[in-house]
This record gives structure tokens, sequence and C-alpha cells, in this order.
């Protein structure tokens, strides 16, 4: 049971990783900000989101584990805000034709 | 050679650099930036050595790494002080290097 | 071992990137970034380092609240491009102080390589004085009890670096309001954030200061993760920074390092030494010491990060 679950955890981080990866290379090859700012949102929410419920079966305890979607959710709270914020500053900046 | 080591290579290629900056780069803030790459040198420095003292039973021995930690605290002090110093002489003068004027060069500040 | 090479040798090489970067990005903000940058991949050479006390140090205090301040005047010190390419010295200086740098680190590199595997250290005697006082960290029972003298004297650092950060200002403001005026965020994202992280970042500031005791932690990186949940509802202008010449402020401020002081004075009258935390006290009288220089520290960087009084009271 536990080695399944284990299992389990080790394609979801894989998973996870996988959005990191395809985060950061959306960051580096986008074009404008506001896509690249989608890209790297991307990578912070689901990919770190993946990577927190992989790691979940090998937490020691419920405390560890609780910590751990703590973690996630935190940075889902200022990484949106965040990107929020950049994303005002770049429409302030330059106005759609 | 091991990780340590490779971690001790870097340390001495970042203060070879800060030192660089620090005496290249003309602006104040550049200045600031390149001494506290100099300064992470030398805790990353601090780190390795905590490796080679650790005692047995221990990853790694925890009088250099409370050390690097009094250290990043009062590295963080001294970039505050330099930055506020920064900004009122660039209040007082709107100058935003140390170098003096081209007329002090001259002889007549 | 090839996969603690592989991950060694990338983040290795991704410090040294960012350390380039800081040096040779094209403006200042973008420098700072760099910088910023930086600190979170130091933190994670600390992780490899196994010295998880310095990593998060260097993740709330080298990258955090020092990228704060930086990225502040990066902003305020953006003209200026003229000047600097006067002042940046010709070719003969660049390549006498490549030579310099080049040379020094050389020597630093070889001192490395020459390092033998395993020498003794002070650790054990550090251990004999941690079961004293009752820490299960290691860091931590450096940090007060075998090197007290430091710690002490580094929180008067943080004061006297505060005075000096006040002393910047005009004359004609001091007693004043000390840092930039921010507008009051009524909705969007920043007015969020800065009301509902708070209670937990507070929390979680003191959940990382208490377990210090045993775990990864204490009163600099808990005092850090205080000072920036201030912070941030400063910079949404729902709170106003005191005049510097408020009594409390500064009663904040200096209770840390009066508190170890004092504790330091009665370990000398009740133990015959400065700092000897006395045996018959032990350990409540350690913790209040920790809580009153949680709070001296939280006050420190927050007042550190606001700069010189800008305005009257």
């Amino acid at each position: 049971m536990s080695a399944a679950l284990q299992f389990l955890g080790l394609l979801l981080a894989a998973a996870g990783a996988f959005f990191f990866v395809a985060g950061s290379a959306g960051l580096i090859r986008f074009p404008d900000q506001l896509s690249r700012l989608h890209a790297l949102t991307k990578a912070d929410n689901l990919g770190l989101g993946l990577v927190a419920l992989g790691l979940l079966p090998f937490a020691a305890g419920v405390f560890a584990a609780l910590k751990l979607l703590v973690i996630w959710a935190l940075v889902l709270l200022s990484g949106a805000s965040a990107a929020q914020m950049v994303a005002e500053r770049v429409r302030a900046a330059e106005p759609p034709a | 050679m091991s990780g340590p080591v490779l971690y001790g290579l870097l340390g001495a290629a970042l203060v070879a650099l800060g030192l660089f900056g620090l005496v290249v780069q003309a602006a104040v803030l550049r200045k600031i930036l390149a001494f506290n790459l100099l300064g992470g040198g030398v805790f990353l420095l601090f780190g390795v050595v905590a490796r080679r003292t650790a005692p047995a039973g221990l990853a790694a021995d925890p009088v250099p790494q409370a050390m690097v930690i009094t250290g990043i605290v009062v590295a963080f002090a001294a970039t505050a002080l330099a930055v506020a110093m920064a900004l009122r002489m660039y209040q007082i003068t709107a100058a935003v290097t140390v170098s003096p004027p081209p007329d002090a060069q001259a002889g007549d500040a | 071992m090839i996969l603690d090479w592989l991950l060694d040798g990338m983040v290795a090489l991704l410090i040294l990137a960012a350390a380039l970067w800081t040096l040779a990005a094209p403006t200042p903000f973008a420098a700072v970034i760099g910088f910023v940058g930086f600190g979170l991949l130091a933190s994670l050479a600390w992780v490899r380092l196994a010295a998880v006390d310095v990593a998060l140090t260097e993740a709330a205090v080298g990258a955090g609240a020092t990228g704060v301040i930086l990225l502040q005047s990066a902003v305020r010190l953006r003209r200026g491009a003229a000047e600097v390419a006067a002042a940046t010295p010709g070719r003969a200086t660049t390549l006498l102080a490549g030579l310099l740098a080049g040379g020094l680190g050389l020597g630093l590199a070889l001192a490395v390589l020459a390092l033998p595997a395993t020498v003794p250290g002070p650790a054990a005697e550090a251990a004999a004085r941690s079961a004293e006082v009752g820490l299960g960290n290691l860091v931590a029972a450096v940090l007060m009890a075998y090197r007290g003298l430091d710690t002490l004297l580094e929180s008067i650092v943080l004061v006297f670096a505060v005075l000096a950060v006040w002393a910047m200002g005009p004359d004609r403001h001091w007693g004043g309001i000390p840092g930039p005026r921010f507008a009051r965020q009524r909705d969007g994202p920043l007015a969020l954030l800065a009301r509902w992280l708070p209670p937990v970042g507070i929390v979680i500031g003191i959940h990382i200061a208490w377990v210090g005791a045993d775990a990864p932690g204490g009163k600099f990186q808990g005092g850090t993760v205080l000072a920036a949940m201030w912070v941030l509802a400063w910079g949404a202008g729902l709170v106003r920074p005191p005049s510097v010449a408020d009594r409390r402020v500064r009663l904040v401020l200096v209770a840390g390092p009066l508190g170890f002081l004092l504790a330091g004075l009665l370990g000398a009258v009740l133990d015959g030494s400065f700092l000897a935390w006395p045996a018959a006290l032990g350990k409540p009288l350690l913790l209040l010491v920790e809580a009153a220089m949680t709070l001296s520290v939280a006050a420190a960087l927050a007042l550190l990060v606001v700069g010189p009084p800008e305005r009257r009271a």
C-alpha cells in the first residue's frame, strides 16, 4: 500500500518537474511580458502543487504533510498576487493598441 | 574532489569577482552589490571549512555556521547603512558615484 | 553519487551565472534582481553543505531583506549614466584589478584544495555547552551559549545600524516619520495580500523562532519573517511607521540586547563568568532572552528597510 502510494508520489513529483521545465522554457521563449508571466505562474502553481502532493507519501507524520500543503498555499497566494501586480504595471506602461 | 570542494572553489571565484567589481564598477549601488558578492564568497568558504571540522556524527561543524549567520545579519545592516548613505549623497549632490567631479580634480573644489 | 555531482555542479554554475549577471547587468534594477537570484541559489548551496540554519538566514536576510533595500535604492538611483561612464576606470586600472582579483581567487582556490580532509574543530566543546543549556539545535547553542558574546555584539550592531541610518536623514526631519509614504491600497492584489498574509506570517515567524531551539530556525530567521509581514502592510499603506522619537519603538529595539546583557551579568554574579547561563534559572531565562531578541531583530530589520526620517511627525 505505502509502496504504491510512494510510486504515485514519484509520478506526481515528476509531473510537477515537467511543469517547471515547461514554465521555465516559456519564461525564456515567449515574446512579451504577459505571456511570460502566464508561463511562470503555471510553473509556480501547478508545478509546485504537484511536487508538494507527490512528497506527501514521504512526509514524516500528519504535521509535516500539513506543512507541505501550507507552503503550497502560501506560494499560491503570494505568487498570484505578485503576478497580478506585475501585470497591472505592464498594462499601465503600455496601453493596448 | 568532492561536493564541498566544488563550493569552496565557487567561494574563491565569488571573492575574486566581487573584488574585481568593487574596484572596476563606478556606481555606488554596483559597488555595494559587488561587496555583497565578495561577502557571499567568504561565507561559502566558511561553509566548506564547517564540513572539514565536523565531529563524528555531525554533517557540519556548528561553530562556523553560527558565525556565518552572524555575518549575514551584519552584512545586511552594513548594506542598509551603505544604501542610506548613497541615497543621502544623491539627495545632496545628485551624484551616483564616489569619484570626485571633474572640477574638483582641476583643483577648485 | 553521479546525481550528487550533477546537482552540486548545476547549483554552483547557476550561482556563478547569477553573480556574473549581477556585475554585468545593463541596468541597476536588473543587477539587483540578479543579486536576489544569487541569494536564493546560495541558500540551495547551504542546504547542500548541510547547513540548513544558514540556508534559512541567507534566503530570509541575504536575499529577501537585502533585496528589498537594494530594489528601493535602484529605483531611486536610476539617473547618472553619463556620470558613471565618466567615472569608470580605464583599461589599465581594469587590467590591474583583474590581475589582483584573479590572483586572490587563485590563492583562495589553492588553499581550498590544500585543506586537510578532516581536522578537529571546537564542535565537541560546543556540543557540551549545548547539553548544559538544553538546546537540541547545536547552531542555536553556539549562538546563545558557546559564542554568546558574538551574538550579543551582533544585536548591538543592529541597534547601531538603525541609529546610523536614522542619522542619514536631514536635521529638519529628526524626530519625524521615517521612509517613503505609500498610498493606502483599498482593493487589488497588494491590498488582499497585505490583509491575508500577515496573520499567517506572524504565526510562522513565531513558529520558526520557537522551533529554533531544537530544529533549523531561530530568532534571526523568525524575526525576519515578522519584519517582512510589517513591511508588507507598510507597502500597502495599511500601517504607518512610528516616529523615530517614539519611546516604545526605541524600547522594542533595545529589549533584546539589553535582556541579553542583563542575563549575562546575572551569570557573572551567580556563576562567576559573564554570559554563563546560570544553571538555577536555566531554560526559562534563555527563552525570555530569545523572545526579546526575536522582537528586537524584527524591529531593527523593519526599521532598516524603512530608512531615515523623511517628513515631520
